[in-house]
């Protein structure tokens, strides 16, 4: 028996969320009384899976065979498929990103495993069952669920939980290999167009988000200027995203990302009920809009009731400031 | 081409959430139910391809009688024909098998759905349902063309997108800007009522999870207000006072 926790990485870097599957999986050993061992697809650097010890990981099976660079559903699930039973884990741990996500769905119908997606806490462990607690409805809502299948597949949520400061250790590296068909490899990607440079949304602990008040995307270096001097990435309001001010990647809410970083700031967003969806799980809201009435207020922590153009520009100086 | 796209019954997105007084269920008091918006993505996209090169759109839905008005609104946007399987949808690995029996049944090119239901957020059928099949799932997409038997597809990534060209038959889920929702027209509407639904009996799954109890997030306490005329101060409070600068 063990817990097994699969590896996302970007750039050779294993990413935050992944770190947090980590901690999570050996949280979740640790009440079983057992241990948790971890699994990396593709290109890896050494370095970064190694300091997975710190976080209680002991060993790492990475299987570098490179047409694993990019992420194949089929071929990803079948490696930590084939890690699962050579592990003889009970409990597989991922993020709720696109891609753990992705390999947890393929993976449950595959093990005929009990799967739960937007977990936001350690789950309590009865006998043979574990209960989760899941975000549901857009982040309206959460649910309890007993996992009761031999398997249990967890997608953590980003940054639902406290990481303890990582302790010395290394994990050990064992380079783990799994036969793959070309029809394991269907749907590669033949090209990625990344964004480069800019904080990645989903991974950022600040958001700076902007919405119509911002009037048009002439004015969106006030979102991107205070973003920047706070190490934030921006985002924006399905309206505007709609138009063309901003990609579509950018957009939160109930029908675009759903996010929940330390610190959300909504500069000229109303917050309707849709929008608040994908937001309302960020441990601090702050909201800037002229309207006292507007709705976001209701869900936020701190406000400034006034004019976009008169309050950022005040807000950058003050952040640059505080950064030198 | 024949595509199916998988429709779910969701809470109109405007739905205050609350629940039983035991916390097991859903209110549904006064709640109106729609087509998922992700998956009117799908189904848009779905009509598109059909209006463009030819090939038929089944709409599937597993969920009780009560789903029939938003699926007979699929059929009035323009599908061709319907499926109900006639069972609650208790967890998404019983609806993925749902599907995955009767698109092998249909033998379908190409299944679409939108990449999450809005009520549960499970972000999982899909890839079930291409699992079960040992189809390629392509999740999320932001884009899909089609040109004989190749699909060209753009997946959203973090901060970016991936071209993916993939043969059929494949499983795709959708995400905005997959295509404009579209409203039912009078014709639309008209025909919907003659077109066939068929109604189906569930296969038996094993239940791999239960819903014990729902709850809800704790209140805020309480917007902190800052005068504009010192807006920096509100750096100083999120330093010192919240920590999370
Ligand atoms: C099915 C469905 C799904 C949806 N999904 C989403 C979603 O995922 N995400 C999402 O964001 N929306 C979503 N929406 C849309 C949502 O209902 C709102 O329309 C949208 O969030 C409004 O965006 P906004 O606040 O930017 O614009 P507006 O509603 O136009 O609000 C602009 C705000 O800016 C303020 N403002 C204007 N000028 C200034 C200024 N100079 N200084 C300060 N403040 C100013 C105004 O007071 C106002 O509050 C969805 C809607 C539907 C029907």
């Amino acid at each position: 028996m063990s817990v097994l926790v699969f590896i996302e990485c970007a750039d050779g870097k294993v990413k935050k969320s992944s770190f947090e599957a980590a901690f999570y999986g050996q949280q979740v050993a640790a009440s079983l009384g057992t241990h948790a061992v971890a699994v990396a697809v593709g290109e890896v650097a050494t370095e970064e899976l190694k300091s997975l010890g710190g976080y209680g990981i002991s060993r790492v099976l990475v299987d570098e065979e490179p047409r694993l660079k990019d992420y194949v559903s089929q071929a990803y699930t079948k490696v930590v498929a084939a890690a699962t039973e050579k592990e003889n884990a009970t409990v597989i741990v991922l993020s709720n990103t696109n891609i753990g996500a992705g390999i947890g769905a393929r993976l449950a119908a595959r093990l005929q495993a009990s799967y739960a997606a937007n977990v936001v806490a350690l789950p309590e462990v009865s006998g043979n069952s574990l209960k989760v607690k899941k975000s549901v409805f857009s982040g309206k809502a959460f649910a309890e669920e007993t996992l009761t299948a031999a398997i249990k597949i967890i997608a953590v949520k980003k940054n639902s939980l406290e990481v303890k400061e990582p302790v010395s250790g290394e994990a050990a590296i064992e380079s783990f290999s799994t036969a793959l068909t070309d029809s394991d490899l269907t749907g590669a990607p033949q090209e990625t167009i990344r964004a480069t440079g800019d904080v990645l949304l989903t991974e950022a602990d600040i958001v700076v988000s902007g919405g119509r008040g911002l009037r048009g995307p002439e004015n969106w270096h006030l979102i991107e200027d205070l973003a920047k001097a706070l190490g934030a990435a921006t985002a924006c309001s399905k309206p505007v995203a709609d138009v063309g001010w901003r990609p579509h990647h950018e957009h939160v809410g109930q029908t675009g990302i759903t996010i929940s970083p330390n610190l959300y700031i909504a500069v000229g967003i109303s917050g309707a009920i849709q929008h608040l969806a994908g937001v309302n799980s960020s441990k601090v809201i702050v909201v800037i809009n002229k309207d006292p009435e507007a709705p976001f207020f209701k869900a936020a922590d701190y406000g400034i009731v006034g004019d976009v153009f008169e309050v950022v520009p005040k807000l950058i100086e003050e952040a640059k400031a505080l950064a030198k | 081409m024949k595509i199916l796209v998988c429709i779910s019954n969701v809470p109109d997105t405007t739905t205050k959430i609350s629940f039983s007084p035991d916390n097991k269920e859903l209110n549904t008091a006064g709640v109106q139910f729609v087509i998922n918006p992700y998956d009117e993505y799908a189904l848009t996209r779905a009509i598109e391809l059909k209006e463009n090169q030819g090939g038929t759109v089944t709409v599937l839905n597993v969920g009780l009688p009560d789903t029939e008005a938003n699926i007979r609104k699929a059929l009035a946007i323009g599908a061709d024909d319907a499926i109900r399987v006639n069972a609650k949808p208790t967890d998404a690995f019983f609806v993925a098998q749902q599907i995955a029996y009767y698109a092998k049944e249909g033998a379908y090119d190409l299944i679409l759905m939108g990449k999450e239901s809005v009520d549960y957020n499970g972000f999982q059928v899909h890839g079930m349902v291409a699992e079960l099949l040992g189809w390629p799932a392509i999740v999320p997409a932001i884009k899909l063309d089609v040109s004989g038997t190749t699909a060209t597809l753009e997946r959203e990534i973090e901060g970016g997108k991936e071209i993916v060209p993939v043969n059929l038959p494949l499983v795709a889920s959708a995400q905005q800007p997959m295509s404009e929702p579209r409203i039912p027209n009078m014709r639309g509407i008209m025909t919907a009522r003659t077109k066939p639904l068929k109604v189906v009996e569930p296969i038996s799954v094993e239940v791999k999870t239960k819903t014990e109890a729902y709850s809800l997030p704790e209140k805020k306490s309480g917007v902190k207000l800052i005068d504009p005329a010192n807006a920096g101060e509100l750096i100083t409070l999120l330093r010192n006072e919240a920590k999370v600068i």
